[in-house]
């Protein structure tokens, strides 16, 4: 009798204690959510968004250009990450086979897994150091760069996804290869390939550490493509660790805004394809 | 197979000799930039190496003036954040996918996995603001004096705790590692087959040693691979560790003091470092690239055996 | 060789009709037997996955503008046969076909495959349809291939649907989608969309196995009206089918062709055991 009392409390406490953990973990997010929401709305104002940043000590600005810098970095990072990966998804799921597939596949994992600063230090090394400046197209590689095994990966998902007899019925009717590929494979997979950037580009929009040492920074307004230019991480690192509570307020704002876009992408993304539940594969 | 007969226009024209060239170029530019990249960490170092060898992970001494460069400190701090991270996170973690596998109608588990996977969303840099002005006065104020009081004789607590620290560093590290746990974790148990908890339970055992004693041991592979992900990601955060650590080379036994990461270092000292400083720094990043390379493939290793075995 | 059939439409490649007339002897009221000219054929075919021989030196000829069937029990090579007729069967790897497969006396493993494809259609034994909307899945092959001259899409998508028996059914929906439609019309769909590329032979593998029985009724006497113009040749499992719609019949077993016939001969007085024993059900 007493064995089975034993048993039943431990059941009880362990099963609950997992419901605790759960707590605690979806919680985080509340708490996050809030403290965030408190500290950074009050701070928040149309000047964070229209104005330059201030020298410490100056009341009020904002960061107009870091936004603006942050959005042109993403773009060059789009326009490099999402047609390589893109591409050779294409390539690993209708083309490849054999060993050339594997090591792509293998150095595309590897690639995912190095850690961001150190892919800043290749961006650094392959473009700041030969144009002796930092440029937002450096950092705009570099998030490139982050970019491609995500895009490679959800691509490729998505169009293996694609049903053979899709496939079969378009060469039947004389479609070649590549015909089939482009006019009905991919627009099969596309609302799945296009959630898929949305959850990259929220991703790397919030990465800071290889921004460091190649978009750099910037209090004023970046020109063109090749200047270093401030962007939105980086204002809330440095802002944050600096000494001056007005710097501090604008780093709340500033993580506000930041959490808000991306916490936004990344949960419509995730519904349009609905992830939680499981997967449906034909 | 194909005909021979056809033209070079026809073939031209149905695209498929120029698409698979065009796929198969991106796919060729991808294992360029990895090579590339392993190249530069390499050929970037080479002084460094050369001049310190091995010393340069057994030795302690970082001075940039003196241009003597030993990674030890950091070596240590990002193993003993990532490792502090894992000893929360991982307890924590799969107790949360646990609940959410085997005791939360499928809804709710839905929901709430969602929200789980949104803090994995969550910036790093947001976590560090987090983490200096929140987490750091609540440990302070808090957390830490109950820990002292209760298990100040160890080794670990000793010495004052002035906010950013090892611990603090762990701590916010375990907030950031866990949704992957959980996420991960939670796939490969609720793909354990039902059949495997109808026979424990049809032996008379409890909903808790049904789950801990067959379930999970069923999962196990694949939890590996969830904590070396894991593992795989705390060794290369910079921004919130850099934040909260404190940003001082040493090493200590008490981890309420301060200390310093790879990453960090990196992060801090690369813009303005020039010379054997530089290189030293790029070894550093050669360090924590073969350190990670390591750890996920281990992490692949573990989930491809779950996938293939267990059926 | 240079791509002279690209230039000429199907039909132009086509030899002259032959009569056709309703005799006693040929209810079905094809082209009489004797004066029908031989559309496909197939010489000494042998088929390899791998290493696993699926079909084992297979002869037979399908006869213009006749409906052609092929049964026998399931795994037996009748659809392998089929996919390897539009060489659809290089689709899947390691996979090699020995033999000869003529098209009007045309080698076919010579020809341009995309050509061939266009010439010879196919119907799948599950519908298919693209998600894309019900015209532009009929449009489809057209847009590939580019063939219409001197015919608006619009024309060729209405008549594609209206050989099919679906035009009444979708015409003031052709922007729907194509999944919106229920299996038989999908199937339907998908027959107007091999229709639509005006195929001179029409290869459909068990096209009404996913079918209930009125939607497979539907298509059976879709298949009697397009005799008349193209060739048309089903795999089926189900024998009544091809007794009641076929006017050849061939049957396959364990990836060999037992006996080929006319319909009649083959279910009355076949002259092979096997045949006999496959058609009184003594397997299956």
């Amino acid at each position: 009798m007493n064995l089975s009392f034993r048993r039943k409390a431990v059941n009880a406490v362990m099963l609950t204690l997992t419901g605790v953990c759960t707590v605690l973990v979806a919680g985080s997010l509340l708490v996050i959510l809030g403290y965030l929401a408190w500290n950074g709305l009050a701070s928040l104002n149309v000047e964070f968004f229209t104005k330059l940043p201030t020298p410490p000590g100056e009341m009020g600005g904002g960061m107009a250009n870091a936004i603006l810098g942050s959005a042109k970095v993403l773009l060059v990072a789009m326009l490099i990450g999402v047609p390589i990966g893109f591409m050779a998804a294409v390539y690993l799921a209708e083309f490849g086979s054999g060993s050339f597939s594997g090591v792509v596949r293998y150095a595309t994992d590897l690639l995912n897994g190095v850690p961001s600063i150190v892919i800043g230090i290749f961006a650094y090394a392959i473009i700041v150091l030969p144009m002796r400046h930092p440029s937002t197209f450096a950092g705009g590689v570099a998030l490139g760069i982050m970019m491609i095994p995500i895009a490679l990966r959800t691509t490729e998902e998505f169009l293996r996804a694609v049903p053979v007899s899709l496939r079969e019925g378009a060469m039947a009717l004389g479609a070649s290869r590549s015909r089939t590929i482009f006019t009905v494979v991919i627009p099969a997979a596309k609302s799945g390939i296009l959630s898929g950037l949305m959850l990259n580009l929220a991703r790397v929009a919030g990465e800071t550490a290889p921004l460091l040492f190649t978009t750099l920074g910037n209090p004023f307004w970046s020109v063109g493509w090749m200047q270093p230019t401030a962007t939105l991480p980086q204002m809330i690192f440095t802002y944050a660790i600096s000494p001056y509570d007005d710097w501090r307020r604008q780093a709340w704002a500033a993580g506000f805004v930041l959490l808000v876009l991306v916490l936004t992408v990344n949960a419509a993304a995730r519904f349009t394809i609905g992830r939680t539940s499981a997967r449906g594969r034909s | 197979m194909q005909s021979g007969e056809m033209s070079l226009s026809r073939r031209l024209r149905s695209g498929d000799p120029i698409a698979h060239t065009l796929t198969g170029m991106a796919a060729s530019t991808i294992l360029a930039i990895t090579a590339l990249l392993a190249y530069h960490l390499w050929v970037g170092s080479a002084e460094a190496r050369e001049t310190f060898g091995w010393g340069f992970i057994t030795a302690s001494t970082w001075d940039p003036v003196k241009e003597v460069f030993g990674a030890l400190p950091f070596i240590y701090g990002t193993l003993a954040t990532s490792f502090l991270a894992l000893f929360i996170a991982v307890p924590v973690g799969l107790g949360a996918a646990i609940f959410l596998a085997e005791l939360a109608p499928r809804g709710a588990s839905d929901a709430l996995t969602f929200m789980i996977e949104l803090l994995a969303a969550v910036p790093s840099v947001v976590y560090g603001l987090l983490g200096l002005f929140l987490m750091v006065p609540f440990l302070q104020s808090t957390v830490v004096p109950a820990l002292v009081a209760v298990l100040g004789f160890l080794p670990l607590f000793q010495g004052r705790f002035n906010g950013v620290s090892v611990f603090s560093a762990g701590i916010v590290l375990a907030l950031m590692i866990v949704p992957f746990i959980v996420s991960v974790s939670r796939e490969v148990l609720l793909a354990v087959p039902q059949d495997q908890r109808e026979a424990a339970l049809a032996l008379g055992a409890t909903r808790w040693e049904t789950t801990w004693k067959v379930v999970v041991p069923y999962a196990m592979r694949g939890i590996f691979g969830s904590v070396f992900l894991a593992l795989a990601r705390a060794l290369g955060e910079t921004m919130a560790v850099t934040m909260v650590i404190g940003n001082k080379p040493q090493i200590s036994s008490s981890i309420l003091e301060p200390g310093y990461s790879i990453a960090a270092v990196i992060a801090n000292e690369f813009a303005e470092a020039g010379g054997m400083h530089q290189q030293a720094i790029i070894e550093l990043g050669l360090v924590l690239f073969v350190l990670t390379v390591l750890i996920n493939g281990v992490a692949r290793l573990f989930i491809l055996s779950m996938k293939g075995g267990a059926k | 060789m240079t791509d002279n059939l690209d230039t000429m439409s199907p039909r132009q490649a086509r030899e002259p009709e032959a009569q056709q007339s309703v005799t006693p002897g040929n209810p079905s009221g094809g082209a009489p037997y004797s004066k029908s000219t031989i559309k496909l054929s197939a010489e000494h075919l042998n088929f390899y996955y791998g290493d696993f021989q699926a079909l084992h030196d297979v002869n037979l000829s399908v006869h213009e503008k006749q409906i052609t069937a092929l049964i026998g029990p399931s795994g037996c090579g009748k659809s392998t046969f089929l996919r390897t007729i539009n060489r659809i069967s290089e689709t899947i790897r390691h996979t090699r076909v020995e033999g000869l497969i003529t098209l009007e006396g045309s080698d076919i493993l010579k020809m341009d495959v995309t050509s061939l494809r266009r010439r010879v259609g196919m119907v799948f034994q599950r519908p298919n349809p693209f998600p894309k909307s019900i015209y532009d899945n009929v449009a489809y092959g057209v847009r590939v291939n580019g063939i219409d001259k001197g015919k608006s899409l619009d024309e060729i998508v209405e008549q594609s649907l209206k050989r099919a028996a679906l035009w009444e059914e979708v015409k003031d929906k052709l922007q729907q989608s194509a999944l919106a439609l229920s299996g038989g019309q999908q199937q339907r769909l998908c027959i107007a969309r091999a229709l639509a590329v005006d195929p001179e032979v029409l290869l459909l593998d068990e096209p009404c196995s996913a079918l209930d029985p009125i939607a497979t009724a539907k298509i059976e006497d879709l298949l009697f009206a397009l005799k008349s113009q193209c060739t048309i040749v089903i795999v089926t499992h189900n024998m009544q089918q091809a007794a009641r719609t076929a006017d050849d019949t061939g049957f396959f077993l364990l990836g060999k062709l037992i006996e080929f016939d006319r319909t009649e001969v083959m279910f009355r007085k076949p002259s092979q055991k096997q045949t006999e024993d496959y058609i009184t059900g003594r397997f299956g």
